[in-house]
Formats: structure tokens, C-alpha cells, sequence
């Protein structure tokens, strides 16, 4: 390797390499980020965690062995950065007691009506109420473990075998993360977006 | 845990969730469908929680402002100076 030559070479690679990866790395960066401000529910926290994770995915890029799998990849060093530091702050994560209730929470449950009304349909209504801004604070509002799983496999269509992979847990445990986590965050949406709450007192009044 | 066959509702709502990640497959794909064609309650409740996924799902796009997208494009020119081992 130190012949001039073979350094030229590998000199060469490592440009190429670096604008492929530079390339890369823009074109996922609003779907990063994205997921790094889900995870940290913080805009300060989540550049840094971004920030850490390319440092780790350069570092690691030879190991990459199908650029096909970038995306993933990049997603999964995000997540064990995330994870590390999580830990690290001695906030264990914990499968902790919900209450029967929590589990099985459903707002469908709640407002849908056996036979057809001809005056409403409560579910479109529900809906019609229903703001970006309730959704995302259902969704900050999930105590880890439960966020990141709901936020892998319902905000980035992760496969629960990737989610699993990413979150280095049994896909059977993604499976009940993902299910207490959206029973959380239905109960959440019906305490603070459920009837009651609606269009009925006006959007607009609503930020 | 699972069902291993769908004869009712509660077991067609347990299975409710994987079916709509494209996690179920197989033989209860097949019967959740069947069932599902022929229950307007349960149809009703998968027609609910799959708009209420895809309203999660919208949550994906965030703004991303200049200081994050600066910040990174000098991270990324940092690197051409450190080659990869």
C-alpha cells in the first residue's frame, strides 16, 4: 500500500467515495433529521445525534457491503446512537406497567356506532378534527421504548425485522412495543383531540 | 398469542395491526381478508386504523432549516480530509 501508485489509486476511490456518500447523505438528510427530532423531541439534541451518526457512518462506510442498503444502514447507526446515549443517560429503557386499560385502547372502539347513521359519520369526523399538531404531541408524549418503535415502523415504514434490527430487539418485541405504543398514543389523542375537542369549537381557534 | 385461525372478530382485530404494517401473510392474510369482506365492523375498523397510520406516517416530513442543512454540508466537507480506513 505504499507504493505511489496504489496510494493514488486509493486516493482517487476515497473522492469518489466521498461524493457518492456526500450525494447520499443530502438526499436522505430531511428524512434524518426528521427521525432524529421523533427520537430526541428536540431540535438541539437531534443535529447533534445527525451529526454523530455521519461521523460513525463515514468511519464505517467500508463495511457497507451493498450501497443498496444505504438507507437502512444509516437509519440503523442513527438508532444505536440514539440508543447509546439513551442509555448513557441512565434512563434504562423499561418494558414498565401501562395498566390494562392503556393496551387496549381504542378510539374506534369508542366512537364507532353498530348501525349506520344518516346524520354523521363519527370516524370521518373524528378525522376532520384531527391536527398535525395533535398527532405529535400523541406522539412525543410515548415514553421510551414504545416511541422509537412507533416511530421506525409508522413515521419510517421500517419492516419490524429492521426495526428490530435497528433497535437490536426480537422482532416479537417490536410487535408489543408497537402495540402498547399506538394504544398510548390513541388514548392521548382522545384525551386531548377526541369529541369534545373537534371541529365543532373551530379549527381556527386551535393553533 | 396469535390466532391460528380467524373465526371471529376479536381474533380478526388481533391480527389487525400486522396485516396493515404488511407484516401477517400467509394463511391468516388470506382468512383475515375473507373476513374482513364480509364484517362491516371490522371493515369499518381496519378502514380507521389505516387512515389513522397514515396521518402518523405524515409526521415524517420535518422542516429542516438552513443552520441543520449548513451544519451538515460542512460536516460532510470535513470528511473528504479523513479518508476512510
Amino acid at each position: 500500500m505504499c507504493d505511489p501508485m496504489s496510494m493514488a489509486t486509493e486516493a482517487v476511490r476515497s473522492s469518489a467515495q466521498h461524493a457518492w456518500f456526500s450525494d447520499e447523505v443530502q438526499s436522505l438528510l430531511p428524512k434524518l433529521y426528521g427521525a432524529a427530532v421523533k427520537l430526541c423531541r428536540d431540535r438541539t439534541n437531534a443535529e447533534d445525534l445527525v451529526a454523530e451518526a455521519l461521523t460513525r457512518a463515514w468511519a464505517k462506510l467500508p463495511t457497507l457491503a451493498d450501497r443498496g442498503t444505504f438507507q437502512g444502514w444509516l437509519f440503523r447507526i442513527l438508532t444505536n446512537v440514539y440508543i447509546s446515549q439513551y442509555r448513557a443517560a441512565r434512563v434504562r429503557p423499561e418494558e414498565e406497567y401501562l395498566g390494562v386499560d392503556a393496551e387496549n385502547f381504542s378510539i374506534f372502539e369508542r366512537i364507532h356506532q353498530p348501525i349506520l347513521l344518516w346524520w354523521g359519520n363519527p370516524e370521518q369526523e373524528f378525522f376532520d378534527g384531527l391536527l398535525r399538531s395533535d398527532l405529535q404531541a400523541a406522539l412525543d408524549s410515548l415514553p421510551e421504548p414504545y416511541r422509537s418503535a412507533v416511530v421506525l415502523v409508522d413515521v419510517y415504514e421500517l419492516s419490524y425485522r429492521d426495526a428490530g434490527a435497528a433497535l437490536d430487539v426480537p422482532v416479537g418485541t417490536v410487535r408489543s412495543r408497537l402495540s402498547r405504543g399506538r394504544a398510548l398514543m390513541q388514548k392521548h389523542l382522545w384525551q386531548y383531540a377526541g369529541p369534545g375537542h373537534g371541529p365543532a369549537q373551530g379549527k381556527g381557534e386551535r393553533e | 398469542m396469535k390466532p391460528t385461525s380467524i373465526t371471529s372478530c376479536e381474533e380478526a382485530i388481533r391480527v389487525l395491526a400486522e396485516h396493515l404494517d404488511h407484516e401477517l401473510g400467509g394463511r391468516l392474510e388470506a382468512e383475515l381478508n375473507a373476513h374482513l369482506e364480509t364484517c362491516r365492523s371490522c371493515c369499518s375498523r381496519a378502514e380507521f386504523e389505516r387512515e389513522l397510520k397514515a396521518r402518523i406516517r405524515g409526521l415524517g416530513a420535518e422542516p429542516l432549516d438552513q443552520d441543520v442543512a449548513g451544519r451538515v454540508q460542512a460536516l460532510l466537507r470535513s470528511f473528504a480530509d479523513t479518508p476512510t480506513p
